[in-house]
């Protein structure tokens, strides 16, 4: 019956061309605005490392002056302090830890063809890798005897390894960087990042670190962040004294396995500000903030509101595309009382006329979902071209796909339904009798 | 005219008025408040950054060779820059409007105030950054080339002078002139102003202190990183940032020139996300405009050809081909009130939504009967054709039977 349903709803769509066109094209539009921007912020908002976010936790703690909080609402600052950082570390207290920063650095290629270049990475503790589990194609990442002994060595990203030495196994090679060598001990594979969720201060859309190299080694070299840093106060002159200040420019991660690690990790937080107290820091009051990933994201707005604001329009915009569409579908279906009147009088029941209409409304709504679906990835090409920054984020996959083509039939036999039930409320004498 | 046959015609068929009714309601609230935002994008945009930005290009050099010396090397940069044919001035700068990233700072009236009167950002610039810039100085002096002073890095600011822009100038000291007086910048450091510059905006474009720039004359490169802006003549921008590209790279090996940038190429990069939302925004008003007047079209088109016998009926009764034509035009003159009633109401709740979420300002009364007008003619335009049709039905069809 289906099939021959098919037929029916088929010809006579074919019957009513312009009236068809417009339909599928509502529904494609409708589906291509809101597919297109849903894309964009589930990707954007999804959860970058399903099976451990609710495990790693980012580190805030309120250093800031009292005079003035950091934010107006109360939330602690952004980042932490050199010293908080290297005594939160040091402590250990936590399953895994990391402290990390962002750096820029001037590099000078051993092959004379490729010109010096300055390439943008991150300082961070060996056990970043454990936590944040990039994939390596060559080597391993440093240990935490290495960290300990300030080794001058790096993991380079896929694309900078690409650039110096075509793609090689490098480890084992050296690479200068800002006048000093460092021995390449891993390479990473291909790091599919959507968001940089472990440094959102610095713009959670920018470009992938190229290297990674140990935070003792970084700071040995006296090397300044080129993320953001603030001072409530001045720092005093020099390095040391910048690293002994209050100035905040550290992001710090640490990896709690259960519950019962949190709570104790929270305690030890707490204990560790209150210590800091008594030598006359930390002028506010207790503030610390133990954030999981998705949490984090969610406080840092990884999600812009104009991007919200665009999938809410989006979707009041396919609501109007159904209304339209439920009107046509009512209109073509109230022309058509004769022929339902006649297939009832053959004895047709209500069942079958509803069927039949129904498969003519999903007909129309599968073919808005293909045409949307091609309007989708256009508009996915428009988003790229009109945010570079979000070309990781504006890229169909196979869920989203299949969530056009449902959500475009679902859409299309919704707005079918009371069309339909009208239509085989036609009584067969009374469409007879002329 | 009469309107009574018209809407008892209209109760006939309750569900498709109500149908292009909610859909002109929904246009009307969507247009209304995404226009309102599109304005609001065009006019930050539309904020001048008080720079020359169509002859000023700005890069970054960073040395890495061993015993490279950025304060010398930056000397040497200076003087070559500001020999180069086309250049009509040049000035070391750590930062400038809309290129998102720079040095913020707060600025008392005490020394070591606790709170700060005004948030400003530092531009640190030579005697030459004012004329560099081409903002205009509208009291005071400029820099005098003895009052630069070399920072070693990593150590504090202490300016002896600065140059404020002129909305800072106000916020510090209201209706009074500030040249002359002391302020306090970085806890007790006292310096004295000594001019105002017309317009210096911050160079993040979500501030909201983006009006308020201090100058503060000090060579101090970031390790081995220092920035430059370069003032062309007129229309000469690219083929000079060629030349110095080439000219910079050539007389010092072991440094990198990079990030060179033009300041068109760094508004539409501060702006990038506004222009975005902007387009976005305009593109679903445009497609919801077009489906609503097809939706109306397409409706219209069906009783047209629903009512053809009774149109044919009222011809043969003696209406002429105007008073069908109007009889389709009030029709949806009718609805596409009832319609934007119904959607005066839902633009301002979904304004008020937005103010709630994300402390949007409050929709302008004024967009809603903008609204109102466009849609009328929207409406009516949409209906022209179909009821053209509906005027053309002969009489004689009334005899007919179907």
């Amino acid at each position: 019956m289906f099939s021959y349903y098919l037929q029916l709803g088929l010809r006579s769509l074919r019957r009513n061309p312009i009236l068809t066109a417009l339909m599928v094209l509502g529904i494609a539009l409708g589906i291509a605005a809101s597919m297109t921007t849903l894309t964009v912020m589930h990707l954007m908002g999804s959860d970058p490392i399903p099976w451990k976010s609710d495990k790693l936790h980012y580190v805030q703690l309120d250093n800031w002056s009292a005079d003035s909080p950091y934010y107006d609402d109360g939330r602690p600052p952004d980042q932490i302090t050199y010293r908080d950082a290297v005594a939160l570390v040091e402590a250990g207290k936590a399953d895994r830890q990391a402290a990390m920063y962002k750096l820029s650095l001037p590099i000078q290629p051993q092959n004379p063809e490729v010109k010096p270049f300055q390439s943008l990475g991150r300082v961070t503790h060996s056990d970043f890798f454990a936590m944040f589990e990039p994939p390596f194609a060559h080597g391993a990442p440093w240990d935490r005897r290495q960290d300990g002994e300030h080794a001058r060595v790096i993991v380079l990203g896929k694309a900078l390894n690409e650039k110096l030495f075509g793609g090689q196994d490098s480890v084992g090679r050296s690479v200068r960087m800002g006048g000093n060598d460092y021995t390449v001990v891993g390479v990473l594979g291909d790091w599919k990042l959507r968001s940089k969720y472990y440094d959102l201060t610095n713009g959670a859309f920018n470009d992938p670190d190229e290297f990674f190299m140990p935070f003792t080694t970084a700071i040995d070299l006296k090397q300044r962040a080129s993320g953001n840093n603030s001072c409530f106060r001045s720092s005093g002159d020099g390095w040391d004294a910048y690293l002994d200040s209050d100035c905040i420019w550290i992001q710090m991660w640490v990896q709690l396995d259960s519950n019962e690690r949190l709570a104790e990790y929270k305690g030890f937080l707490d204990s560790y500000v209150n210590e800091q107290k008594k030598l006359g820091r930390f002028e506010r009051p207790l503030n610390n903030r133990l954030l999981n990933v998705t949490e984090w994201m969610d406080d840092q707005r990884v999600v812009s509101r104009d991007v919200e604001v665009q999938t809410g329009l989006a979707f009041a915009f396919l609501i109007v595309c159904l209304v339209n569409t439920i009107g046509l579908l009512l209109a073509k279906f109230t022309r058509k009382s004769g022929e339902v009147g006649l297939r009832r009088a053959l004895g047709a029941s209500r069942r079958d006329v509803f069927s039949q209409f129904l498969v003519e409304s999903g007909v129309v709504g599968l073919t808005g979902g293909v045409v949307g679906l091609a309007l989708t990835g256009l508009g996915l090409v428009a988003v790229r071209a009109l945010y570079p920054e979000f070309r990781s984020v504006a890229q169909l996959d196979w869920t989203m796909i299949a969530v056009t083509v449902a959500l475009a039939i679902v859409s299309a036999v919704l707005a079918g339904l009371y069309p339909t039930w009208r239509a085989c409320r036609v009584q067969p004498a009374a469409q007879l009798k002329m | 005219m009469e309107i009574r046959p018209i809407l008892s015609a209209l109760m006939r068929s309750k569900v498709s008025m109500i149908l292009i009714g909610l859909q002109v309601a929904l246009t009307l609230a969507i247009v209304c408040n995404a226009l309102f935002i599109i304005g609001q994008r065009l006019e930050r945009m539309d904020r001048p950054s008080g720079i020359n930005e169509s002859d000023t290009f700005w890069f970054g050099s960073n040395g890495f060779a061993p015993g490279y010396e950025a304060t010398s090397v930056q000397k040497a940069d200076l003087a070559l820059l500001r020999g180069m044919p086309g250049v009509v001035d040049a000035a070391p700068t750590n930062s400038l409007p809309l290129s998102n990233g720079g040095w913020g700072e707060g600025i008392g009236l005490q020394p070591n105030q606790k709170t700060s009167t005004a948030q400003t950002t530092i531009y640190l610039v030579d005697d030459h950054g004012v004329a560099t810039l081409g903002t205009q100085l509208v009291a005071g002096r400029n820099f005098k080339p003895e009052e630069v002073q070399d920072i070693t890095f990593g150590d504090n600011l202490r300016p002896r002078v600065v140059i404020v822009s002129k909305a800072l100038a106000e916020r510090l000291f209201p209706g009074e002139d500030a040249v002359g007086r002391t302020i306090y910048v970085n806890e007790d450091n006292a310096t004295t102003i000594i001019g105002v510059v017309e317009r210096l905006q911050q160079p993040w474009v979500d501030s909201d202190s983006i009006e308020f720039a201090t100058l503060v004359p000090a060579f101090m490169p970031y390790g081995n990183a220092t920035r430059y802006a370069v003032r062309t003549e007129p229309g000469r921008r690219d083929e000079v940032m060629k030349a110095v590209e080439q000219k910079l790279g050539e007389t010092n090996t072991g440094r990198i020139i990079g990030r060179m940038r033009s300041m068109e190429q760094i508004r539409a990069d501060a702006y990038s996300g506004d222009r975005a939302m902007a387009i976005i925004l305009g593109t679903v008003i445009f497609a919801l405009l077009a489906i609503t007047a097809l939706g109306i079209v397409g409706m219209a088109s069906f009783w047209v050809a629903q009512r053809t016998r009774q149109i044919g009926t009222r011809r043969a009764l003696g209406a002429t081909k105007g008073d069908i034509l109007r009889y389709f035009q009030t029709e949806n003159f009718i609805i596409t009130t009832l319609g934007l009633v119904a959607g005066a109401v839902l633009a301002y709740a979904f304004s008020l939504w937005l103010m709630q979420q994300y402390q949007a300002p409050r929709l302008p009364w004024y967009y809603v009967p903008i609204g109102f007008v466009c849609l009328w003619l929207l409406g009516q335009l949409a209906v022209l054709g179909p009821a053209l049709r509906a005027s053309r039905v002969p009489p004689a069809v009334a005899t007919r039977s179907v």
